[in-house]
């Protein structure tokens, strides 16, 4: 379980995160959502203890961040959102690695990086330079990289920038099977289709604090189900009912659909309160 | 200490990945100097009592481990810090953050005795054969030690490679000349020879040359080099502690 307390970060005169209080319970799939600059990386940074907050506590399982920092780093398993591979080391090389990092024996961190190259289907890559992989097979090693310890916090900050539909439905599928597993996973993305499809719950974050936790089907509920989309704006309703009437009302082209995590996104983003 | 024996791992394993090239690029200067200073210029030219092929050999090799250390180490750290992003997730990782200095260090240390080892065998074609004990080796190691040590704090200092570029100009390329490496100090006046003194590199290659020409050996010369191996081991731990802010 991570349980967030008051957690405070500024930077001069911006505060990036601002007293915020979140808790996220075992096995959940949880999303981050929000715009660029809402201070969802410097979220991630304070609780993987990269960097110290100014304020506020960050508690994963019974550990306390700042006080036993190496026993919670034990835990957690860190995807970060620049490709940060060991570029001169092959595939199987760079898992060792990491697994030598995190505490297991060379041996341990062998017979590891054999399993993780079999469950995320890198046997052709197995010993190719890491410079040499594609986008979609460079983010895959991240993720196998971040397994390597088997941590039962997964941290993913936008895991599938840059990658292909194709690899990203693989890599998808892969988040879920470990999220099946039992690892709680907290990710952040720009592509509502990707929050929609594996995250249980998410929070809206902008302006360093959480303003909506939910599942998807809650903050889309929140927002109104039915769109009317017409050039000038978009109106979300409760019920079908209600769009209809407003629609036969108006003297435009209109669109009606199902609202989307997008259409909650672009809301928060724009200022509205759910 | 785990975290030490993982990095010199990685090392190992990079090392095996490029030993052509690391190889062949550690051997290209140095053969250039013995050929342009040794053969070219100092063919009948005698130094302190010696040929000076004989005499510039030991400051090649200081020159050469003191070059490689640094740049092994000050590239890695950089290039993982600025280009791959990937210093970070040592930082994120359960480690003790000094041993991940010190790991570093020590696989620039090495590197520096492994050129040395090389610019020895380099030195055979040219006619000069020393017979070299551990004390030339612990005195090679110390070098490549300090520098790899300078290296990393310089690494973790600086905002982008172009900094580096500056740092090796203005300190690594006029030490390289100017340390009794290609000339006896003896010849300068008095204030610049004082200044060269105070240089990390003047005292190793007094020692390798004093060992292997069969001169006196200078303890003070060591503990110099010791003393630089703290100074810069402990600014590049602290400049590690500060990079998790």
């Amino acid at each position: 379980m991570i349980r967030i307390d008051t957690l405070r970060k500024e930077y001069g005169d911006i505060v990036a995160v601002n007293d915020l209080s979140l808790s996220i319970q075992a096995g959940r799939f949880f999303g981050l959502l929000g715009p660029n600059g809402a201070g969802k990386t410097t979220l991630i940074r304070l609780m993987v203890g990269l960097i110290a907050p100014d304020s506020g506590e960050v508690h994963i399982d019974d550990y306390l961040i700042h006080r036993d920092a190496n026993d919670i780093k034990k835990r957690i398993g860190i995807v970060s959102q620049h490709i940060n591979l060991d570029k001169e080391l092959s595939v199987y090389e760079n898992m060792v690695f990491s697994g030598r990092m995190y505490g297991l024996s060379g041996k341990d961190s062998k017979v590891k990086a054999e399993e993780m190259v079999e469950f995320f289907g890198l046997q052709k890559h197995r010993d190719k330079i890491c410079k040499k992989l594609s986008g979609g097979m460079k983010r895959k090693l991240m993720i196998a990289k971040a397994l390597m310890h088997d941590p039962t916090v997964l941290f993913l900050d936008e895991p599938t920038v840059g990658v292909d539909a194709v690899a990203r439905r693989d890599i998808w599928r892969l988040l879920k099977e470990i999220n099946q597993k039992g690892t709680t996973i907290l990710l952040t993305t720009h592509y509502m289709e990707e929050a929609q499809n594996l995250c249980d719950e998410i929070g809206l974050m902008n302006s360093g604090q959480i303003l909506r936790k939910d599942t998807p089907e809650g903050l889309i509920s929140r927002l109104g189900e039915t769109a009317v989309e017409t050039d000038s704006e978009t109106k979300y309703f409760k019920d079908i009912q209600s769009a209809k009437t407003f629609a036969e009302g108006l003297s435009e082209m209109y669109t009606m659909r199902k609202t989307t995590l997008e259409d909650v996104f672009i809301s928060v983003s724009e200022g509205a309160t759910l | 200490m785990r975290e030490v024996l993982t990095i010199l791992w990685r090392e190992w394993v990079f090392f095996r990945h490029r030993f052509v090239k690391i190889t062949t690029a550690q051997i290209v200067t140095p053969i250039l100097y013995l050929v342009a200073f040794g053969w070219g210029v100092g063919e009948n030219l005698q130094m302190d009592g010696n040929q000076y092929m004989s005499y510039i050999l030991p400051g090649v090799v200081a020159l050469t481990s003191m070059r490689t250390a640094f740049g092994a180490i000050s590239m890695r750290v950089s290039v993982t810090r600025l280009h791959e992003k990937s210093f970070e997730s040592y930082l994120a990782a359960p480690i003790q953050i000094h041993w991940l200095a010190i790991g570093h260090i020590l696989a620039g240390a090495l590197r520096g005795l492994y050129a040395s080892i090389l610019i020895l065998l380099v030195g055979i074609p040219f006619g000069v054969v020393y017979s070299v004990d551990i004390p030339f080796f612990l005195v090679c190691f110390t070098n490549g030690f300090m520098f790899a040590a300078l290296g990393f704090f310089a690494a973790m200092m600086i905002d982008t490679h172009y900094d580096m570029n500056r740092f090796t100009s203005f300190v690594i390329t006029p030490m390289a000349f100017l340390c009794g490496t290609f000339f006896s100090l003896k010849k300068l006046p008095w204030i610049l020879r004082h200044i060269i003194e105070l240089m990390p590199l003047t005292h190793s290659t007094r020692l390798l040359r004093a060992i292997v020409l069969g001169g006196r050996i200078e303890m003070f010369s060591f503990l110099v080099m010791v003393v630089y191996c703290v100074i810069f081991t402990l600014l590049s731990i602290r400049a590690c502690y500060e990079e998790v802010v």
